[in-house]
């Protein structure tokens, strides 16, 4: 049965009817009404999501790629804001829709203390809107429209505590960084323009073979290939919103945002809008060897040395966060051997798993009353058992343990990248299996210092307000407290916290076991998604697939699979048996302790040069050129000149008749002295 | 009536300002409604624009023309296109706000400040009316009364300076195009646009009128090097007085350049094209920068309008080079009605955010930015409004500000990509000092004690920001409705670029 326009509609704008009631209207229906409220939009927009992904998959339902209004028409040239659901597209909106429900419902628990409450409701709910405009697109206008609404919605979250000065200067961050890889997204776009003269992805993936041969001019004597320019401006956007390196150093500074959004925005959805993009365009990039080995490079480099830094970090979430960052580049290097799937595939897994990690890690923190440094938890697990179990579900995905979702998709994409023979893929090789090394490490040294060992807090009960305590704003009187030192016992989170995190821990299990063959394998994209077949390698790699079960016996003789339980050895050893190792560790490796620990200095040489550096030429060009050049000497240098010349005439009229007399001998004199002159 | 719609337009707000001022100062109150009630009518009629112009019929239209000079062949002549229609509905518009945003806040000789107002929209409606030569200098002289009295009487403590220099520059320009239309009447013993249009000239007499008109427009736009009037005369200029130079009369460069240097010098417009792209790119670049660095709030939006004006000037001028070296009409009509929307567009962002800076004002009674910081924790409603309107200014998609410069952008990629790139820093620059601006007014701890006592916005000034949002929104949402509206013109515009005239 075919799509209807009014179903998607109503997906579309049922967050944003739920983000303009709680935003306008959160003082009038209060907490209860803007949960209620939001939460409605999003069951309705998420239902009506799995219905439409059963009608593209199973239903029968034809692609659907319709036009709702006509944005502008000039010329041959229109844009128009339209859907384009295809199974990829399905795919997503269910994602997406699915871990936004799970928030919504989580935030109940997680922001109960918060003054922002509604306006946090207002704005998750704005947030979903706007990843679904930019899934749901069928053009790049609005793709352009909901990659930069996501950018907003993220400034207006990770500043969300806006009197935090570390918020606000991380959401400033967040945005501009983004608005680099803007930059290039929208010569992209402007390059798909002059190219292929159309804003709509049918259209331009249609014409798309007609780029082969184009150059575009630089200079007389530099012409670059034309999908080359469009696919690496492209993917300049995506390294923005994606976070690939050497754009990446906004999203650890996002943490600073409520733990709700870190698992939503910065871990399933909006950073993955860029993989999204590469895949759906896959098109365009097939075209470019280039720009696929481009893309490549720069996500093994991040995927390994992102994860790096999360080894020496001690906030729960900055842990994720950089695990965030490493499997990002997972999803981009596949993306550059052409394994769009896989990168897809992972996305998805990566989403479920992500946000559980991020909504535990939140967990723990409301458990720990606001302390994030995992230096003083430890012994959690007998505390809040629901949080550990569902938490080591997420781990062992992250670390890619066989029949865990993780596996699947991860397995796939290092598997994807030995059969590639693209330039660069030796390096992402390296990379990917090293990272997977690195990935266990981490995640196994979070938990263990999270849930298990000695606990390393203390509680000092206070008896007078035991009962006010839980409802005072914690998230901006950090400093006052000591740390480590707890008013109560830590105690397990409320259901509406265990509760979503129960809900994606299951899909984290299991959604590999039951998908993998037909999405990774079994070409379930369909035309969403365009591989040469000279490009294939996820298709090699299916031809040793024999069924999910068998893949994950399999996965138990293969190399990542003992890097990672190496990784669990070690790991196990330093921080259940011998935690003084750890130290021992650090200072004996303390030059490259401290390089992870400045995270390459990357930040510090950023902040020089672009906001020192951009302040300082500001203020050159505004002193130099403004006030002195143009003011000073053009503008009040020649009314200052005028004056000088006015003085001086002004001396010459003096008032004394035997002065003019003078002037009018000397004038006689020299007139008839001329004329004499001439007449000879 | 709608034989006389243009005339209505123009003089019904200059005849408004009479009972205005005999209203007095001791009626202030009856000066105030008045002219809300002006302000509002002339709105209303403008109205009527939109259901009596037919944006699929070409050329100038509601025409009026009545001998006026008959010894220098002047006419009092107007008529408006799809370009016109759309500049005097912004007009119209803004004129009722400044109006209500100046309501309590102007108490000394409120009777005189409206006049002034209600004289100034006369005015510039005129401009964007007069299809005469003469006619539209007589306007756009005239229009600097009442601004330089705005400015002059309501002004900041260095408004002496700064009414000047304002005076001076423009007028200094403006003199070099009376010099060129002159000549222009000399040669064809007519002031009418559309015969000079046809005119044939030369490629070095074009060259001279090209920059006779440049400088003139520059000036009004403001393109890099001559804007720096800009920054001084919206800092000592009161709220209202920023709103409409900000909304309307810089618009009036751009307007002039598509009706003098376009059809009456194209050849010499092709031929130094570059000279403008070159100025606008560096507005775009440079001032940026400058813009980063500001410390009082009114001059960062001062040189952020100038940035975003280089738009305006990117847009016409690009057109040349893809109409005449690529023949790529399309992409030229992009451009051009990128530049157009970006006029409408930036009449609203701009005002509103000086409208914003102005509700500030009013409370704190400085600019300095440094003076404030953790604004929205005591004014929310006001929180949103600064926003949403700094992100129309970074240009976001949704909001009107992104609508003009994402055409432009895209149909001078076609031109040249390098010049594609240039714009496109707009992107990083233009957010990095909106956004720092918000940062350091609105977000943050309060350290002012003085910002705690602030109140959030009353209903006066949610009408002048909700106003502003709304279109913002709407352009942002939906532009098809007004690039409609000036499609055929824009075309006809194109069309004649292509002509040759020598």
């Amino acid at each position: 049965m075919e799509l209807s326009s009014s179903i998607l509609l109503t997906i579309a704008l049922a967050p944003l009817v739920g983000c303009l009631l709680a935003g306008f209207f959160g003082k009038q229906i209060g907490r209860v009404g803007a949960h209620s409220v939001t939460i409605l939009g999003l069951l309705i927009s998420c239902g009506l999501s799995f219905y439409v992904l059963y009608q593209i998959t199973m239903g029968g339902a034809p692609v659907y790629n319709h036009n709702v209004y006509t944005w502008f028409e000039i010329g041959k040239y229109t844009a128009s804001v339209g859907f384009l659901i295809d199974r990829l597209t399905a795919m997503m909106m269910v994602v997406v829709t699915f871990v936004s429900l799970l928030v919504h419902v989580y935030t109940i628990g997680y922001m109960a203390d918060d003054d922002g409450y509604q306006r946090f409701f207002s704005y998750i709910s704005l947030f979903t809107f706007s990843m679904l405009m930019l899934v749901m697109s069928n053009n790049f206008l609005q793709l352009f429209f909901g990659w930069e609404a996501v950018g907003l919605v993220s400034y207006l979250l990770i500043g969300f505590w806006y009197k935090r000065p570390t918020a606000i200067f991380a959401n400033l961050k967040a945005f501009i960084v983004n608005r680099v890889g803007d930059f290039g997204f929208l010569l992209g776009i402007s390059a798909i323009l002059y190219f292929l003269g159309t804003l709509d992805y049918a259209t331009a993936f249609a014409s798309a073979p007609t780029l082969v041969g184009k150059t575009l001019t630089l200079t007389q004597n530099i012409h670059w290939d034309a999908a080359t320019v469009i696919c690496i401006l492209l993917f300049i956007g995506a390294m923005g919103k994606s976070a690939q390196v050497p754009l990446h150093v906004w999203l650890p500074d996002s943490m600073e945002g409520p733990t709700p959004i870190s698992a939503l925005i910065h871990a399933a959805t909006m950073v993955t809008a860029g993989i999204f993009m590469v895949a759906r365009m896959s098109p365009l990039y097939e075209l470019s060897e280039t720009a696929l080995s481009v893309v490549l490079v720069i996500g093994a480099t991040g995927a390994l040395f992102t994860g790096l830094i999360g080894i020496v970090q001690n906030d729960i979430k900055r842990v994720v966060a950089y695990s965030t960052l490493s499997q990002l580049g997972y999803m981009t290097v596949a993306l550059g051997v052409s394994a769009y799937s896989g990168a897809v595939y992972h996305l998805m897994t990566h989403a479920f798993f992500k946000a559980l990690l991020f909504l535990g890690a939140g967990s723990v923190i409301i458990a720990m009353h606001h302390e994030q440094d995992m230096r003083y938890m430890g012994g959690l697990r007998k505390y809040m058992p629901i949080t550990w179990i569902t938490m080591w579900v997420g781990a062992l995905a992250l670390c890619g343990v066989p029949f865990f979702s993780g596996f699947y998709s991860k397995d796939s994409i290092i598997d994807a990248v030995h059969e590639s023979h693209r330039w660069g893929s030796g390096y992402a090789y390296i990379c990917v299996i090293v990272g997977a090394f690195v990935t266990a490490t981490y995640t196994f040294r979070q938990m263990y210092m999270t849930f298990h060992g000695k606990e390393r807090f203390k509680v000092v009960e206070h008896h007078g307000h035991h009962d006010a305590h839980g409802h005072d704003d914690h998230h901006d009187d950090h400093g006052h407290h000591e740390p480590g030192v707890l008013h109560h016992p830590p105690k397990e989170s409320p259901w509406v916290v265990t509760l979503p995190l129960i809900l994606l821990a299951i899909p984290s299990l299991l959604v590999g076991l039951f998908t993998v063959q037909p999405m990774l394998f079994g070409n379930w994209f369909g035309g969403a998604i365009h591989v040469d077949e000279a490009n294939n390698v996820l298709g090699e790699v299916g031809k040793e697939f024999h069924g999910s079960l068998a893949m994950a016996l399999h996965g138990f003789t293969q190399l990542p699979f003992f890097l990672v339980l190496a990784a669990f050895i070690i790991t196990t050893y330093i921080y259940l048996f011998n935690p003084s190792l750890a130290d021992k560790i650090k200072s004996a490796l303390k030059p490259l302790w401290t390089i992870l620990d400045r995270k390459y200095w990357v930040d510090d040489i950023y902040f020089a040069i672009f906001a020192r550096g951009g302040v300082a030429l500001g203020r050159m060009f505004w002193k130099g050129g403004d006030a002195a050049v143009i003011d000073g000497v053009l503008i009040d240098g020649s009314a200052s000149l005028v004056q000088r010349i006015a003085a001086s005439v002004r001396r010459v009229q003096s008032g004394y008749l035997y002065h003019y007399a003078f002037a009018m001998i000397l004038g006689l004199i020299l007139l008839l002295g001329g004329y004499w002159f001439v007449g000879h | 009536m709608f034989n006389h719609l243009l005339s209505l337009l123009i003089w019904l707000p200059i005849v408004g300002a009479v009972p205005v001022l005999l209203a007095g100062s001791g009626r202030p109150n009856a000066a105030r409604w008045i002219s809300l009630l002006m302000a509002i009518l002339t709105f209303a009629i403008s109205l009527f624009l939109i259901p009596q112009y037919h944006p699929d019929v070409a050329g100038m239209q509601l025409v009026e023309s009545h001998l006026w000079i008959e010894s220098l062949n002047v006419h009092y002549s107007l008529g408006v296109d799809g370009i016109s229609v759309a500049l005097i509905l912004l007009t119209t518009f803004v004129g009722i706000l400044v109006i209500v945003g100046a309501w309590e806040v102007i108490q000394d000789k409120p009777h005189q400040y409206m006049a002034a107002m209600l004289v100034l929209e006369g005015l510039m409606i005129g401009v964007f009316c007069a299809t005469d030569a003469l006619l539209f200098y007589v306007f756009f002289e005239a229009m600097l009364i009442p601004m330089f009295i705005l400015i002059g009487i309501w002004g900041g403590p260095r408004r002496v300076y700064a009414t000047l220099k304002f005076f001076i520059y423009t007028f200094f320009g403006s003199i070099f195009m009376l010099v060129g239309l002159i000549y222009l009447y000399l040669k064809a013993g007519t002031w009418d646009l559309h015969t000079l249009a046809a005119l044939p000239l030369s490629l070095t007499e074009q060259s001279w009128l090209f920059f006779a008109f440049l400088i003139a427009f520059a000036v009004k736009v403001p393109m890099v090097p001559v804007h720096t009037w800009l920054p001084d005369a919206h800092v000592e200029a009161p709220t209202g007085g920023s709103v409409v130079l900000a909304a309307v009369m810089l618009k009036i460069g751009g307007y002039g350049f598509l009706r003098f240097s376009l059809p009456i010098v194209p050849d010499a417009s092709h031929h130094f094209a570059w000279v403008v792209i070159l100025l606008s790119l560096i507005a775009v670049v440079y001032i940026g920068y400058v813009a980063l660095v500001q410390e009082d709030m009114k001059k960062l939006v001062a040189y952020s309008s100038v940035a975003h004006m280089g738009f305006v000037t990117l847009g016409i001028f690009i057109a040349f080079m893809l109409v005449r070296e690529q023949g790529n009409t399309d992409a030229a009509r992009l451009g051009m009605q990128g530049a157009m929307v970006q006029m409408i567009s930036h009449g609203f962002v701009s005002g509103a955010m000086f409208s914003c800076i102005g509700v500030l004002y009013d409370r704190l009674h400085t600019r300095l930015i440094k003076d404030y910081g953790g604004v929205i924790n005591v004014m929310p409603w006001f929180g949103f409004f600064y926003v949403l309107f700094a992100m129309a200014n970074c240009g976001l998609p949704g909001t009107s500000g992104f609508v003009g410069e994402f055409m432009v952008i895209l149909s001078s990629f076609s031109a040249n990509p390098w010049i594609a790139l240039f714009a496109a820093f707009t992107l990083i620059i233009g957010a990095a000092y909106t956004l720092y601006l918000v940062k350091r007014v609105l977000w943050g701890e309060i350290t002012n004690p003085h910002v705690a006592e602030m109140k959030d916005i009353n209903g006066r000034e949610w009408i002048v920001l909700g106003s502003f949002a709304a279109l913002t929104l709407l352009i942002g949402i939906w532009p098809e409705p007004l690039t409609h509206l000036m499609d055929n013109s824009v075309n006809q515009l194109v069309q004649v670029l292509a002509i040759h005239k020598v």
